[in-house]
Parts: structure tokens; C-alpha cells; sequence
């Protein structure tokens, strides 16, 4: 079996949230996002050969949320979160592991990890009836 | 034999081998807890039988295939009630291997040990929980121990182990010795811990004194178990600076428990076998192409402990290594023990400005060290008011009681 299959068929999912501090990815000089880019699509590519990717997307920024809630159900809908975190969720990858070391090591080649920071959920598996 | 001379026997077997039949099991079933249970199982059913069969060949081998076989026993009966659990029954039973081949001359269960250690000082669990859990899984204490030494209530402690546990299952940190790429690194946390626990033990952090020898015992003998499973220069580093200070703890504190300097110990009542061992262990640390923070750091002791006294101790040499140190793990910390050396080889106003340059700069302003290391210079160099006003901030900053002690007697001899 190649190394992709046995992590299909071992695999637990988990979902790698990014956070990085979104005033500075406005101010970023063009060259420099387009490397970024460049990385984030290697990236991509390469946990889709090696058989860990699952899905992934990068976020527009948090002026751009509204946040949902029904109360005695009535929706109501405002703008934000405007939290005062340094860093702002921007993006996510779900992904195939086989344990918390191979999603680490995978979290860890995510680009925005060398600038912001990457947290790692194991994603909770209900019983099937 | 009588089954008194089996039930002593069982008693040795359990302190000699339960952690190590512990390690097997979590490998072999896949969970703490289904391990801790069959440990528990083996044992009761070895009290059981060993009296009646007499004690088996390989009393380790009994136990592990005794406590993973209670393991199957305990899922079959859950199987009942859960249909899910059934199918794990039949996952760590998948045939039924000779206990011969279960527990001899198997890399497998050599490492076994070595990836429970691994997983408990795992960097993705909480600092204070690896600590708990090594304590708690690798030595054997039990959780009322380990609270009572570090000062905690025995449900909190627990907690902390049991969350630990739950992130160890649900997060899946797997039980292995990491790849040879990260080994380093994860190798440098699990020395941490060992370093902690000892330092705990050796220099309390708080409370009435100054040293709790059962944790050092403990941080040494894992120390030699990594040394035992994984010599790589730095554990080898990291046992020898432990052996070198524990050996003088007789001397650290007088017979009503007070505080005494390294320069004032008497030196007769250092432990030379423990020495020794030491010693040999920093040359071979030190014959390693790679050095390392710990094997410096024993050095450094080392210096100290083939100096017949303080006076005649090779402070040149001891600066050297202090320099060496800093380059490696450039913190304030080490800064501080370097002026200290300094101090002592340069005179105290050399020492004294290196220590006023730390705090100039914003570093260890409250770690209570900084300032009785001040103090001391200040002294020396004849400044009352200022050494008194020093070892007073120290005091502010000392929680435990034989160095407040040993504070407040520096104040009242400068009055």
C-alpha cells in the first residue's frame, strides 16, 4: 500500500485553523503575497499527493463577518466579531492524518505558520447508530 | 514456599516490573485507562493463582499476556451491552502470539518503556500535566504522592491527569519514539521534565525544606532508565548533573534544616561514590561531538566537586564553561550564574556589574536569586545599606522557608 492509501484508510480528520494577524496581510507589498500565494498553492498540492488533504479555503477578513444567533427564536444578525486578538482566523485546511504527529507535521509546512499560528482539532467522530 | 514468601515476591515483581508491564499493555490495547485496568487484573489474579501454581518462569510475560487477555475479557463483556466495543475485542486480539514471542528479546517491548515516556512528555500537553503524568505512569506514584510534593490537592492533580489522558486518546498522540528528524527536539522536553521533577526535589520551590529527596531519587532513576534506553549525549549530560548535585545534599542544610553555601558545606559529607559516577558520566557527555546545555552545566559542577574546598575551586575554569553555556542557552538565568563565577574570579565589583547590566536591561527584576547574588557582592564590597536593602527585596521574593531563614540571618548580621 502506498503511504497516501494507508493514511486514507488509518486516518483520524482533523481541522487546521490559521491565524494570523489580518492588518498586516492589508499592508503586505505585492510581491510578497504573491510568493505567499505561490506557497499556499504548493502546498495545497502537496497534501493532496501525499494523500492528507481533505478540504481548505482562506477566509475574507473578519470586517467582512456577521455573527448569528436566534434567542427565544428571533434571529438576529450583527456585524462582527471585532475581538481584540492579535490574530484573526484566516483560513483552514481539514485534513487526514494518522495521528496528532503527522497533523503536526503537516500544520507545520502550512505557510502562515511561519508568521501567525495554526491550531490543530481532532474532529469529534459520533458513534453511527 | 509459604504464601507469605509469594506474596513478597508479588510485591517485588510489582515494584520492579509494573511499569514496564504497563508500557506493553498501553502499546498492546491502545488506551491508559484498559491498560491500567488489566495491570490491576494481572496482579489480582497473580495473588490469586501464583500461591496455588507457584510463580511463573517469566513473571513479567505472565503478566502482560494475563492482563491483555482480562483486557479481551472486559470488551467481550462490554460487548454485550455495545456492539461497537465488540469489534475492538476482536482488533487487540488478533492471534494469540506465545508469551515468549510477547515479551523476549522483542525490540518492541524494549521501546516500550521509551514510548510511554515519550507520549507523557508529549510538547502538545500542558507543562504541568507532563510532569503529573510521568510521575504518575512512568515511576509509579500514586496521585496523593506527587500532589503532596508539589504542593496541589490530590483532585486537581488527578484532573490534570485525567485531562492529559483524554487530549492522549480523543487528539490521538500516538505511542511511539518519535522519527529520528525530531528526536532532538522531543528528546530536549522529556529532559525538561526530568530536570523539573529534580529541581523540585532538590531546591523546593516553597514550603518548610529545602529539599524532597524522594523526588530527586525519581528524577535520577528516570534519568538512568533514559540514559539505559537512549544514550544520547545530552540524558548521559543530564544524569551526571543531577548525580553531582544530589551528592551534596547532606551538606546543603544543617542538622535543624538550615540553608548552608555551597562555599561553607562541609565537603567530607559529599556523597564521593555518587561523585564519581558522575564524573565518568560528564567525560563521556563531554567526548560527544555534539555538547549540550546539561553536559556544560555538569561540567560546571564537576569543577565544584574536585575542588577540595572552596577556595582552592578552579574559577577560571569555571567561567570558561559559563561562557560556553551562554552562547548555547543565551538567558538571563545563566547570565546571573556567570556573574556569580565571575564574582569570584574577578573580585565582586566585576560580578556586581555584570548582575546591575541584567537589571539595567529589564531581566529577573523579581526572581529572588538575582538580588541575594547582589546582595552577597554588595557585602563583600562593604556596602551595608545596600546589601541590607538587597537581601530585604530578596526576602519579598523567597517563599521558602529555610532561605527566608538564611536571609533574615544575613540582615541581622549586617545591623
Amino acid at each position: 500500500m502506498t503511504d497516501a492509501a494507508i493514511i486514507e484508510e488509518i486516518a483520524m480528520k482533523y481541522l487546521c485553523l490559521i491565524y494570523n494577524d489580518e492588518r498586516e496581510m492589508g499592508t503586505t507589498p505585492r510581491p510578497d503575497t504573491d510568493k505567499m500565494m505561490a506557497e499556499y498553492f504548493q502546498f495545497t498540492e502537496d497534501i493532496k499527493k501525499s494523500g492528507h488533504y481533505v478540504g481548505g479555503d482562506a477566509l475574507q477578513p473578519t470586517t467582512t463577518a456577521t455573527t448569528v444567533r436566534v434567542r427565544q427564536n428571533k434571529v438576529s444578525a450583527t456585524d462582527g466579531p471585532f475581538a481584540e486578538t492579535k490574530e484573526q482566523l484566516g483560513g483552514f485546511y481539514m485534513i487526514n492524518a494518522k495521528d496528532l504527529n503527522d497533523a503536526i507535521q503537516v500544520a507545520s509546512r502550512i505557510p502562515g505558520a511561519k508568521t501567525g499560528s495554526v491550531e490543530v482539532r481532532p474532529v469529534r467522530v459520533f458513534a453511527q447508530q | 514456599m509459604t504464601e507469605d514468601h509469594v506474596r513478597d515476591r508479588i510485591d517485588e515483581v510489582y515494584r520492579s516490573d509494573s511499569r514496564r508491564v504497563l508500557a506493553t499493555l498501553i502499546r498492546l490495547l491502545g488506551d491508559f485507562e484498559r491498560a491500567e485496568e488489566a495491570l490491576h487484573d494481572a496482579f489480582a489474579a497473580a495473588l490469586d493463582t501464583w500461591p496455588r501454581d507457584g510463580i511463573p518462569a517469566n513473571p513479567r510475560a505472565w503478566l502482560v499476556s494475563t492482563g491483555r487477555f482480562k483486557a479481551i475479557d472486559r470488551l467481550r463483556r462490554a460487548a454485550r451491552f455495545e456492539a461497537a466495543v465488540g469489534e475492538l475485542a476482536t482488533q487487540i486480539e488478533p492471534v494469540a502470539l506465545p508469551d515468549s514471542e510477547l515479551i523476549e528479546e522483542n525490540s518492541d517491548v524494549a521501546d516500550d518503556r521509551l514510548r510511554l515516556i515519550f507520549t507523557c512528555c508529549h510538547p502538545a500537553l500542558n507543562a504541568d500535566a507532563r510532569i503529573a503524568l510521568t510521575l504518575r505512569e512512568v515511576c509509579g506514584l500514586e496521585t496523593e504522592q506527587i500532589a503532596k510534593a508539589f504542593l496541589t490537592s490530590a483532585p486537581t492533580l488527578a484532573q490534570r491527569i485525567v485531562r492529559a489522558k483524554t487530549k492522549i486518546r480523543d487528539a490521538r498522540i500516538p505511542y511511539q519514539v518519535p522519527a529520528r528528524e525530531d528526536l532532538a527536539d522531543r528528546l530536549a522536553t522529556v529532559l525538561h521534565v526530568v530536570y523539573l521533577v529534580f529541581n523540585e526535589g532538590y531546591s523546593a520551590s516553597a514550603g518548610d525544606v529545602v529539599t524532597r529527596a524522594d523526588l530527586s531519587a525519581e528524577a535520577i532513576r528516570l534519568g538512568r532508565l533514559l540514559v539505559e534506553l537512549l544514550p544520547e549525549p545530552e540524558a548521559v549530560g543530564l544524569l551526571a548533573l543531577m548525580l553531582l548535585h544530589d551528592a551534596r545534599r547532606e551538606a546543603r542544610t544543617s542538622g535543624d534544616g538550615e540553608l548552608i553555601l555551597l562555599e561553607a558545606q562541609d565537603r567530607s559529607l559529599w556523597n564521593r561514590a555518587q561523585i564519581d559516577e558522575g564524573l565518568s558520566l560528564v567525560e563521556r557527555a563531554l567526548s560527544s561531538r555534539q555538547v549540550g546545555p546539561y553536559s556544560l552545566q555538569a561540567a560546571i559542577a564537576a569543577v565544584h566537586a574536585e575542588a577540595r574546598d572552596a577556595a582552592s575551586t578552579d574559577w577560571r575554569q569555571i567561567v570558561g564553561l559559563y561562557d560556553v553555556l551562554l552562547r548555547l542557552d543565551p538567558t538571563p538565568v545563566v547570565e546571573l550564574n556567570r556573574a556569580a563565577a565571575v564574582a569570584m574570579f574577578d573580585g565582586p565589583a566585576a560580578g556586581l556589574a555584570l548582575i546591575d547590566a541584567i537589571l539595567v536591561r529589564g531581566d529577573l527584576a523579581d526572581y529572588h536569586l538575582t538580588h541575594s547574588a547582589r546582595a552577597e557582592l554588595l557585602r563583600r564590597l562593604g556596602r551595608a545599606a545596600d546589601a541590607r536593602a538587597a537581601y530585604e527585596r530578596a526576602l519579598e521574593l523567597t517563599t521558602q522557608q529555610p532561605e527566608r531563614r538564611f536571609l533574615e540571618r544575613r540582615i541581622a548580621a549586617i545591623r
